[in-house]
């Protein structure tokens, strides 16, 4: 033999699934939600969408080149991330908004804390976040057909009652991605049926967001459904607290990632200043998580009773 | 009620369609055959012949050196050519007895003589096996007659033949469970002679629904065996996974099958038992599936220890080009060789031949915590913090997060999305973590 033999430990055989076709199907289970606000907002929600994309995997090229660490574009995290942060937006909103934002998301969320799994903060909802703080007017003002409309979670704040049906196929304001919920449980259970996420943590969210809503609210169901399908709830329960990299990787923190997120969005819902409470209580729980994972490691097999 | 299973566990590319339907083929070595005086844990054996001394098939060269320790036996005819450091699987160099085969396969008076077990007492059937040099044969090689006297016999409920083979491309267990079941049963009759309250149980993955079929069928007269069904997944073959599928039972590292009442012997290691108890025929050979996409024509063999694995690969049509892996043993779990010059022992179930390596096709990359080393660990350890205290060096953070625990099986790093290498930290760390100790006792 004229070739030298590799030489490794064990195991020699890999899995077929990779970073990159994670988030490649992350992506596709986006595409409905992406498809129905471009479809609903028009052709400027499609603007937006690619300007933050671009946005995001353009500073993560630069800034690796800066720095001089290897490029990671190519595994796709950043084009999930501006996906993400595109989806998050009001359609109306002028681009170099989420394109800022992106920026923000990947070179001072992600990269300054060390790249893909350093983050302790899901980097489209703290850019989020950042946004509503920095330009609060452009990031809540919404409008559906050219009219300027109260989201349905606005509706109800001020007492008025909302059309479920028309919230659950999407023809209500709201972000580009977050009001069809038909097409983001599509797209979740794509999620699902892959593998990519597990549905503890989104079902015990959705859970608890009931529970909450029942007992704190006006004892009806109708109110329930209301808040589970309006707003970003469905949106982020399966798409952003299910970030690998910010939530916890034990089981049991799965659940009590999923109760600590429910209850906080209830909490800001129904006693908030703001009709929506999605993106803040997800970023608080991003930081309860080393937290959560030390208090519930798992016992190893053949320990339990130990 | 779904199959008997356990916990975790992952599904690989079971490759085993390559060699399962080849009948085991007896396999005659020609050139000098290499006996390692270590091919099982404890300590290694000492040499009983010298340079020029004349051997038979059947004759004790290596004698046990302590009570965990086992007998080496010759498997050919022929003359001693040296006692000198040869190179093994794992890498590493043993001290060997070298002997040229002389072809004749001239076997010491008495060899294959048949031998009624009923007549044995239990003390003569353990120096019978002892004699004989059976160890796990498996993959660990822990010395079967130290396994086979625990305690307390009577604690002992069950006796488990790993007939699981959950390691990707291995067919020698399936095979031997085709064509051999009478001995596998005979060879569990005699260990359960050994202990009154044991029951045997023969545990089968079911992608192997013939050899289920086939031992099913010859135990359904005996009262104290059966077999078990287990659901096809990896590790299933594993001691602690195998125990927890069938009995229930779980044990942990600092713990031993028979603390749980429980022996367990791998199906080629209770054909040992059987030969060596009722045919009077030592330990001399082993069932070697020789497969992968770089070989030819992949084969089962009934090979004699000692040929070197040069000799397997000609016998199996020689490479189709040039491969890039060399395993010894399974893709999961095996030894990589750089070299073919390297004996068949006696914990050798498989050379697996690649054409290409995948592990080298693509570099670790940052771990984005997605959870599946978790999903995969049949310990339910974390295999994510294991890996940071692991790259940190630190020994007291790995022990307490239980990385003792770990038992080697490779199946986090081989859902691994970001290919990153936990298996091969992992192995570094208990190491560290085992010479820390010993250094403390």
């Amino acid at each position: 033999m004229s070739k030298l033999l590799n030489v490794s430990s064990s195991p020699h055989v890999r899995s077929e699934v990779n970073t990159q076709s994670i988030m490649l199907d992350v992506i596709i289970a986006m595409l409905p939600a992406t498809a129905y606000g471009v479809y609903q907002f028009g052709l400027h929600a499609l603007l937006v969408i690619v300007a933050t994309v671009v946005a995001c995997a353009v500073s993560e090229y630069l800034f690796e080149k800066a720095v001089k660490k290897p490029c990671t574009v190519r595994d796709l995290s950043a084009v999930v991330t501006g996906l993400i942060l595109a989806l998050n937006m009001p359609a109306g909103i002028p681009i170099w908004i989420p394109m800022l934002g992106g920026v923000f998301a990947i070179v001072v969320v992600k990269q300054l804390y060390g790249g893909l799994g350093q983050n302790f903060m899901n980097p489209a909802l703290a850019a989020r976040c950042f946004l509503l703080i920095s330009f609060t007017g452009q990031m809540s003002s919404f409008t559906l057909d050219g009219v300027s409309q109260a989201t349905p979670l606005a509706q109800m704040k001020s007492g008025e009652a909302v059309d479920l049906a028309a919230v659950f196929i999407g023809k209500i304001p709201g972000t580009i991605g977050e009001v069809s919920v038909i097409a983001l449980l599509i797209g979740a259970a794509y999620l699902l049926v892959k593998k990519i996420i597990s549905i503890r943590i989104p079902a015990v969210y959705l859970l608890t967001v009931a529970v909450f809503v029942y007992i704190f609210g006006d004892h009806s169901l109708y109110q329930v459904a209301a808040h589970l399908c309006g707003g970003g709830l469905i949106f982020g329960a399966f798409f952003m607290a299910t970030d690998y990299v910010t939530s916890p990787i034990t089981p049991w923190g799965q659940i009590v990632f999923g109760i600590l997120l429910g209850a906080l969005t209830g909490l800001f819902r129904m006693f908030g200043g703001s009709a929506e409470g999605v993106s803040y209580a997800i970023i608080m729980c991003n930081l309860l998580v080393p937290l959560i994972e030390k208090f519930t490691l798992p016992k190893a097999f053949g320990k339990e009773g130990k | 009620m779904g199959l008997a299973t356990f916990k975790g566990g992952v599904h690989p590319y079971e490759g085993k369609e390559l060699s399962e339907n080849k009948p085991v083929q007896v396999l005659m070595p020609k050139g000098e055959m290499v006996y390692p005086m270590s091919q099982h844990i404890g300590a290694p054996a000492t040499p009983l012949v010298a340079k020029g001394d004349k051997v038979l098939a059947g004759q004790k060269i290596g004698e046990a050196s302590g009570f965990i320790s086992a007998n080496v036996i010759c498997s050919v005819s022929g003359t001693v050519k040296a006692i000198e450091p040869r190179q093994v699987a794992s890498g590493g160099v043993i001290n060997s007895v070298v002997v040229e085969n002389d072809g004749m396969y001239e076997t010491v008076a008495g060899l294959g003589e048949d031998r009624d077990p009923a007549g044995l007492s239990r003390q003569e059937i353990r120096d019978i096996m002892k004699e004989a040099g059976i160890v796990g044969l498996g993959g660990a090689g822990f010395p079967t007659h130290v396994k086979l006297t625990p305690k307390d016999e009577n604690a002992i409920e069950y006796i488990l033949v790993n007939g699981a083979e959950c390691e990707p491309y291995l067919t020698s267990d399936y095979r031997m469970m085709l064509e051999e079941p009478e001995k596998i049963v005979g060879g569990l009759k005699v260990i359960l002679q050994l202990f009154d309250n044991a029951k045997g149980v023969i545990g089968i993955e079911d992608n192997k629904p013939e050899a289920i079929a086939r031992l099913t069928e010859l135990v359904k007269d005996e009262p104290g065996i059966e077999v078990c069904p287990l659901k096809t997944k990896y590790p299933q073959g594993g001691e602690r996974s195998l125990i927890h599928a069938i009995t229930g039972r779980k044990l942990n590292s600092a713990m031993l099958p028979a603390d749980v009442g429980c022996i367990v012997d791998n199906v080629d290691t209770v054909i040992a038992i059987y030969m060596a108890v009722c045919k009077t025929t030592p330990l001399m050979r082993r069932i070697v599936t020789v497969t992968g996409d770089a070989i030819a024509s992949p084969q089962n063999y009934n090979v004699k220890i000692g040929t070197s694995f040069q000799e397997l690969v000609e016998a199996a049509g020689g490479f189709k080009d040039e491969p890039e892996k060399l395993i010894a043993g399974g893709p999961m779990m095996g030894m990589a060789l750089f070299s073919l010059d390297i004996p068949v022992t006696k914990t050798c179930s498989a050379l697996t031949c690649f054409m290409k390596d995948e592990v080298a096709e693509e570099e670790p990359s940052a771990c984005i915590r997605c959870g599946r080393c978790v999903e995969a660990c049949p310990s339910n350890i974390i295999p994510e913090k294991m890996m940071r205290a692991a790259l940190k060096g630190d020994c007291d953070a790995f022990e307490k997060l239980d990385g003792m625990e770990c038992m080697e099986c490779g199946g986090c790093a081989f859902v691994c999305p970001a290919r990153r290498q936990l298996t091969q930290a992992f192995k570094d760390m208990r190491k560290t973590v085992m010479e820390n100790r010993r250094k403390k006792a």
